[in-house]
């Protein structure tokens, strides 16, 4: 039997997750009474089951914590925070040098590298090698060498650990996106957020235990992210991501009525309550008791999300050293809510920066872009560190893929395509190297030759980092052990751990 | 979901054979002792889940030459040589020693597919060999056999009850009236019912009160909107295409296909058929085209860079998927890249089954079609008036004309001499204000080289223009040196010329501006025109000033590779002084990759007939080429081809053709009236469908399949010639056809008992559930097959049967020895659909919209909610007047960000086929019943009702609205929790005004005037904690 083993799914059915220790809805294991007995058959412990027969032993309710009980082995971290760089940033000007592209500016791409292979806008075009498009220089002790539109990542290169032998199977941002976040490219998988929590469950008390975060950011025309990204697949709907908006409410449908204090908010879900209290003596209904705990929740939320988004608490230093100003819902907000969650105790944070798709005016909107994360990325950081969460916390900056070592100019001036031979992305936090390169693509930057890493490959790292054994962790789904890993075979890197 | 998921907690017999203190609760379990193993039920789930996946369907895969799925195969020696099943001989048996042997390394299921079997499933296995080790056909590939029963009206209880009785069980006493109604209410028409209809039901003492409601509800037109909710989930209906930008796409009236259908009661073979194969039908009616853009719903891509092949295999995946989840119960999606591990059901037959829908035609990348029109039948009219107007005209025009044979000569003779008015100009300077290298060549034409910066300015002088010149030419010029031959530098060989400004300049002098009063041009786009406030490239819009902005302007796709004229008449003619020369601005400022002039050549002119003339603007090429023809060397055609194209000059016939016009533009205004829809059109040749070896679609090597069912289903295939989507669907709804019927009446009984009789919808395969009452399930499947696939008759057993209107009350040790209600000793209870939330609570408040079918309806949505969307940026124009009230079923499906309030009870996105729903209970379906304002609305329409209609103090106005909300009369302290709320809440509302003001001005109805605004903000709440009371959002 598989892990996602019978014991838990049978709550979360029922149990909100991420909601921390609702100790006082005491009701909260009858809510589940059915379903647990149901399905819950092997594991759960007789005297548990006992205690879910006899109400007068519920005393506390038990907090979601997961169904990878206990973990598979002591965990690195306990809490993720994905940034991801949506649209695709281009590697070869950011991150990977490659004085032999720059050699060959201009001249036709060497057959070898790039014949029989799908290009996206490219396809069936001239190719033509581009080389690096910004200056590059060293940084930290660890003599990191990437762009120098990244001054304050600069800053704290001796704390990453940069991946520069990544792939990806799609070549398109909605199916790359997709296969980033879930490990297939078929819809309807659950995202690493939902598998993520709901293999682990979450800390945090009165919010979500997967958040996500989308930046607003200047610029042109962004491409579209889908709310699948962050759905819970064939998980229960409690694993989704839940967005928490910079811009307008920060949680849908959060704010009371125009009208209606928080006062008599509370008056209405109280006389909820005890109706639904009342209701329940008549028809004794289990569900009955969750509906009343999601109410009880859903009013505290009511208060904890504007205090959470509120940026205003935070000092003004620290709003500088991020570079944000409270409510324009920028990346650099976003990275300073991002460490507010993790010390709120959520699982899984995950950020979108979007506009990194340069087609074309690559030279002129990749600065624009950079400069937006730039000093953010390098505060995130700092902030855990000085807050202590640095060490148990896995930080991951990744587009969905790279650019081609080619020019494009059928979009007007000139840019890169989609790649998704080879890019690099970079992890950070206690629990990987630090100062650390990995891998290499080939002397055009085209492939990745050496150390190649797979998405699957960077779930299976993540989740040993996260004390789960990824072979361990599925679920079935139409008759399969769905893994957030598939099927082929993924390798934990075990040369980035530290 | 949740009955997806919990597949994994069947449980399996032996495991409860351990003496637990549970074991009475759990006494309805087969004893350990019991009768003699069933493959079936006990042993093939076993085998499937542990060992299938090396030594199952999947001979790919398979490891030691050993299969176990076929029995056959399972007692011939493996490539060990030894024997896996000796039957009757466990001790012999290889299998037995591996599951139970102590060493490691030969112990299966092997460590590393962390699989392991528990004791009592061991002892399972090995006395299955014991008893001869006998297989069985898989429960759904084998047909359903019709159980004997008394009284084929009574079966659904007659089979319920059985099983009852061999467990020692009895069902539920019945529920209440005002249960029942509810009940069937909400379950028949997803509405609930009336105070008044409840209290009719309950006083109604005769015998057929019940069966006379279903009859009502039967017949309500609403009842094929109930029905099509899982249906359109089933189906993956949804208003857009799902990928990337996700953009409309036209399909509502497939929906109201659906709905119609339920409602006629259409056979279920019928509705199969006309869907797979509506388009294959003999003279297939307007209804039975609609009904095939089944065919179209799948998920559809925009994305720039897309590659064909790669979407051509997801649309392939997406159909075979679909066919296996709406009709089959059948996960195929594995088989994309191998053999199935569980089920036989091959690679091969993946893809040959694909092929069946290689002929619907569609682009595959890319915006879809409109679609067929689908006029009501005053549009019909209205389509056919239209029609035959242009008809009349056109054949007006058409006609010999014979009073154009002067002209016509005159042309034929002298249609070069409009030519002879302009002049070529010598450009003095050509510059170009972003980096572009002008060239002026010989024969006074601009070439332009170098770089080639996104959007450009050219500024030419001249300086030798002629004294009374009225009039300016610019030809647009092909060249060899441009992209598709020019005459433009974009990709596509065009340009957009946005403005040309002419000035008269001289040095030191303040320039004078030229305005022009006229343009004409030999061709004007009218593609990708649809963000263009003129609607077409128009010359005018390069003279326009840029009054509509700066995006508009002149261009000429697709007459590209070949010369185009601008010819722009001056408002008043220009004489040059000494020292003065024209400067003419050509602005290019459209953008999106250098849609700038590549060669031009610039002329003037001093008789305004150069731009008036009826010949001013040359022919095409083609034209001219003709022309060019001595007129004795002319073919007929030739002729046709000539006079065809005076006809389209000739001033005389100036009025006609301008009536022609507008004819055909009101038709065409009336026809953008006429909704459309995505219909399925057959391709005459087939696209070719290879075997993609591991699913990968740049592998073009694999071998051609041919459409073909599944081999292991279809035992004969039907015909010679090539296999139809008729024929599938043929097939389909077969009477052989062992799983069809299952598979809908599964669906079917789920609606009415809340789960079905085998719990996972999706999957009849080995990894799914052997129906625990399997002989009531294929009694059903037999019976809608035998009464023509009669849908309503078998809803009628259903909801007609004693064991539906038992009571869902249960005690708490029923609960516990039968959590999910699989013996079906009591109805079930759970949460409305999300549809039906909002019907029901738009309903108590006297908002909802009744009205059947129509395009989408966008209910209140959040700002921002599609901030996330692009290609293009959408606003969410939430729909007015009624439309914002209509049902749930008709809310904007947009795949990728579904309608919040949806989404939160669990509405699927409809991005893959969804044969069930969760019902989860999450804080986020409280937000949306608090704060959402359709329901903040829905309280205050419900509380202005009260303060209208119901009569006397607040504990009779609060039982009134209890009744509407509920249909029962509320308990005492249920009136009292409310009445404390109604006056805490009215003291502070009348203490503050403001508040209740603002409170009363959520959604767009409006509140009348001379209501208390305190009272009715005060009742607003009591409303609110009624429509969120558990109970009203549950069928119980």
């Amino acid at each position: 039997m598989s892990v996602g083993a019978s014991l838990n799914v049978g709550q979360a059915a029922s149990l909100p997750v991420g909601f921390g220790n609702w100790g006082r809805l005491a009701a909260c294991p009858t809510l589940n009474r059915r379903t647990f007995l149901g399905r819950t058959a092997q594991g759960v412990g007789l005297a548990a089951l006992a205690s879910l027969l006899n109400p007068a032993s519920l005393v506390a309710a038990p907090k979601w914590t997961g169904v990878v009980q206990p973990r598979h082995h002591a965990p690195k971290v306990k809490r993720v925070i994905w940034l991801t760089m949506a649209g695709g940033p281009s590697h070869l000007d950011l991150w990977d040098h490659k004085p032999s592209l720059a050699k060959l500016q201009g001249e036709p791409m060497p057959d070898s590298f790039t014949k029989g292979q799908q290009l996206a806008q490219l396809q069936g075009e001239r190719l033509v090698c581009f080389g690096p498009q910004t200056n590059f220089r060293r940084y930290g002790k660890c003599g990191a060498y990437f762009t120098e539109l990244f001054p304050h990542v600069g800053g704290v290169a001796d704390d990453l650990c940069l991946i520069r032998s990544m792939t990806t199977d799609a070549i398109n941002h909605d199916p790359a996106h997709t296969f980033m976040n879930t490990g297939s490219q078929l819809l309807g998988r659950p995202a690493m957020g939902s598998w993520v929590t709901y293999g682990l469950g979450s800390e945090a008390e009165d919010l979500p235990g997967f958040v996500v975060l989308v930046s607003h950011g200047q610029g042109r025309s962004p491409q579209p992210i889908a709310a699948r990204q962050w759905s819970s697949g064939f998980l229960p709907g409690r694993f989704q991501g839940v967005q928490l908006r910079g811009k307008g409410d920060p949680v849908l449908y959060l704010p009371n009525p125009p009208g209606v204090s928080r006062g008599q908010q509370g008056d209405v879900v109280e006389a909820v309550r005890a109706l639904n209290g009342q209701h329940d003596a008549m028809v004794d209904d289990p569900e009955i008791a969750t509906r009343i705990a999601q109410y009880e929740l859903a009013f505290q939320m009511q208060a904890s999300v504007p205090d959470l988004m509120d940026l205003g608490r935070e000092p003004a230093s620290t709003r500088t050293r991020y570079g944000c100003v409270p409510g324009d819902g920028s990346f650099a907000s976003n990275c300073l809510l991002a460490r507010r969650l993790a010390e709120r105790g959520v699982r899984f944070i995950q950020l979108y920066h979007r506009d990194w798709d340069h087609h074309s005016q690559l030279r002129e909107e990749l600065p624009l872009k950079a400069k937006e994360t730039d000093q953010a990325c390098a505060a995130l950081l700092t902030d855990l560190k000085e807050r202590g969460l640095f060490d148990d916390t896995l930080v991951v900056w990744a587009g969905e893929f790279g650019r081609t070592p080619m020019s494009q100019s059928n979009k007007g001036t000139v840019g890169r395509d989609h790649h998704n031979r080879g890019f690099t992305i970079w992890l950070s936090g206690g629990a990987v190297k630090r100062g650390f390169s990995y891998g290499a693509t080939d002397e055009l930057g085209y492939a990745a030759v050496e150390n190649v890493v797979t998405v699957h490959d960077l779930h299976a790292t993540m989740l040993h980092l996260l004390g789960i054994d990824h072979l361990r962790f599925s679920q079935k789904f139409q008759g399969l052990d769905a893994r957030l890993t598939g099927v082929e075979g993924a390798q934990v890197v075990k040369g980035i751990l530290a | 979901m949740l009955a997806r998921m919990s597949r994994l907690f069947l449980i399996p017999p032996l495991r409860w054979a351990a003496p637990l203190a549970l074991g009475a609760l759990f006494s309805a379990l087969p004893a350990a002792a019991a009768a003699k193993v069933d493959f079936n039920r006990d042993v093939r789930p076993l085998l499937s889940d542990n060992c299938f996946a090396c030594h199952g369907p999947d001979t790919q895969k398979m490891k030691g030459g050993l299969r176990l799925d076929l029995r056959e195969a399972a007692l011939k020696p493996a490539k060990s040589g030894k024997v896996a099943l000796v039957p009757g001989k466990p001790e012999e048996s290889e299998l037995v020693k591996r599951i139970f042997t102590a060493d490691a390394d030969d112990l299966m299921p092997p460590a590393e597919s962390h699989k392991s079997l528990t004791p009592g499933q061991r002892a399972l296995l090995k006395r299955w060999i014991a008893e001869g080790a006998e297989y069985q056909g898989h429960w759904a590939y084998t047909p359903p056999v019709k159980a004997k029963v008394a009284d084929p009206q009574r079966a659904v209880d007659e089979l319920v009850q059985r099983r009852l009785r061999e467990k020692g069980l009895k069902p539920s006493p019945a529920a209440d009236r005002r249960t029942l109604i509810r009940r069937l209410y909400f379950d028949l028409v997803g509405l609930p019912p009336k105070p008044e209809e409840v209290e009719v039901f309950e006083r109604d003492k005769s015998p057929d009160a019940y069966e006379k409601l279903v009859e009502r509800l039967l017949a309500s037109e609403h009842f094929g909107e109930r029905m099509a909710i899982g249906w359109l989930d089933v189906v993956r209906f949804a208003d857009t295409i799902g990928y990337h930008s996700d953009n409309p796409r036209n399909i509502w009236p497939y929906r109201d296909y659906v709905i119609r259908a339920f409602n006629a009661n259409k056979p279920f073979d019928r509705f199969t058929r006309e869907q797979l194969a509506g388009d294959l039908l003999p003279h297939p009616t307007q209804e039975q085209k609609v009904a095939s853009g089944f065919n179209r719903l799948l998920l559809t891509t925009e994305e720039g860079g897309a590659q064909p092949k790669d979407y051509e295999a997801r649309y392939l995946t997406d159909r075979v998927r679909s066919v296996g989840t709406v009709w089959l119960g059948m996960t195929t999606g594995c088989a994309q890249c191998h053999d199935h591990k569980f089920d036989p059901f091959t690679q091969r037959d993946f893809y040959s089954l694909g092929a069946v829908f290689a002929d619907v035609k569609e682009g595959i990348i890319g915006r879809r079609e409109d679609g067929m029109m689908v006029p009501t039948p005053a549009q019909a009219d209205g389509l056919r008036w239209h029609a035959d107007r242009v008809e009349s005209l056109q054949r007006r025009y058409d006609g010999p004309q014979p009073q154009l044979a002067d002209t016509y000569a005159k042309w034929l003779s002298s249609w070069q001499e409009a030519e002879a008015l302009w002049m070529p100009q010598q450009p003095a300077q050509a510059d170009s204000t972003d980096g572009a290298t002008l060239q002026i060549r010989p024969d006074r034409s601009v070439l332009a080289t170098g770089a080639k910066p996104d959007q450009d300015t050219y500024r030419v002088t001249l300086a030798g223009v002629p004294a009374g010149t009225v009039a300016l030419r610019l030809e647009a010029l092909a060249d060899e040196s441009l992209p598709k031959k020019g005459p433009g530098r974009a990709g596509n060989g065009n340009f957009v010329l946005t403005e040309v400004v002419a000035r008269v300049e001289r040095a030191g002098a303040e320039p004078r501006k030229l305005p022009f009063k006229a343009a004409r041009a030999t061709h004007e786009q009218t593609t990708l025109a649809d963000k263009n406030p003129y609607k077409a490239w128009t010359a005018a819009s390069a003279i326009d000033g840029d009054a509509k902005g700066r995006e508009p302007g002149w261009a000429v796709l697709p007459q590209v590779g070949q010369a185009q004229q601008l010819l722009l008449e001056l408002a008043e003619p220009v004489t040059l002084a000494t020292g003065e020369s024209v400067v003419v601005e050509l602005q290019q400022r459209h953008g999106n990759g250098s849609h700038t002039l590549g060669a031009f050549r610039l002329s003037t002119a001093t008789d305004r007939a150069a731009v008036h003339s009826p010949f001013a603007l040359p022919p095409a090429k083609d034209i001219a080429d003709l022309l060019k023809v001595p007129s004795e060397q002319r073919t007929p055609e030739q002729r046709d081809k000539l006079f065809a194209h005076f006809k389209s000059i000739a001033p005389e016939l100036a009025p006609l053709r301008a009536e022609l016009a507008e004819a055909k533009k009101s038709r065409a205004d009336f026809e953008a009236t006429v909704p459309r829809t995505l219909v399925t059109e057959r391709n005459d040749t087939p696209r070719t469908v290879r075997f993609l070896p591991r699913g990968n679609w740049m592998i073009e090597t694999g071998d051609v399949m041919e459409p073909a069912l599944p081999a292991f289903l279809a035992k004969e295939k039907p015909a010679e010639r090539r296999l139809t989507r008729l024929d599938l669907a043929n097939w389909l709804v077969a009477p052989e056809n062992p799983l069809t019927a299952r598979v809908v009446m599964n669906r079917l009984w789920k609606q009415f008992f809340g789960m079905g009789l085998s719990k996972v919808m999706d999957d009849f395969g080995a990894q799914g559930e052997t129906p625990p009452n399997q002989p009531l399930l294929d009694w059903l499947a037999c019976e809608f097959r035998d009464s023509g696939w009669d849908v309503k008759h078998m809803v009628r057993l259903m909801v007609l049967s004693d064991s539906y209107r038992q009571t869902s009350k249960a005690s708490r040790e029923e609960l516990a020895r039968d959590p999910d209600n699989r013996d079906l000793a009591r109805q079930g209870r759970w949460r409305l659909d999300a549809e039906l939330v909002r019907d029901n609570a738009l309903s108590v408040a006297g908002l909802l919209e009744l009205s059947i079918g129509g395009p989408s309806a966008k209910p209140y949505q959040p700002d921002g909610y599609w901030e996330n969307l692009n290609f293009p940026q959408r606003a969410y124009d939430e729909s007015w007047g009624t439309d914002q009230f209509r049902r749930g079923l008709y809310t904007w499906w947009q795949r990728s960000f579904v309608h919040p309030s949806m989404l939160a009870f669990d509405a699927p996105t409809r991005e893959e086929c969804a044969a069930e729903r969760a019902r989860s209970n999450i804080p986020q379906q409280a937000l949306v019943l608090l704060n959402d304002p359709t329901y903040v609305e829905a309280a205050r329409s419900f509380a202005l009702r009260t303060v209208r209609e119901a009569k006397g103090n607040a504990e009779a106005r609060i039982t009134w609205m209890w009744r509407q909300a509920l249909g029962r009369k509320p308990q005492a302290a249920e009136v009292a929790t409310l009445r404390q709320l109604l006056e805490k809440h009215l003291g502070e509302y009348r203490a503050s005004p403001d508040a209740a003001a603002a409170y009363l001005k959520v959604g767009a109805t409006e509140v009348p005037a001379g209501v208390d605004a305190a009272e009715l903000a005060a009742w607003t709440n009591v409303a609110r904690a009624i429509l969120n009371l558990h109970e009203t959002i549950t069928r119980g």
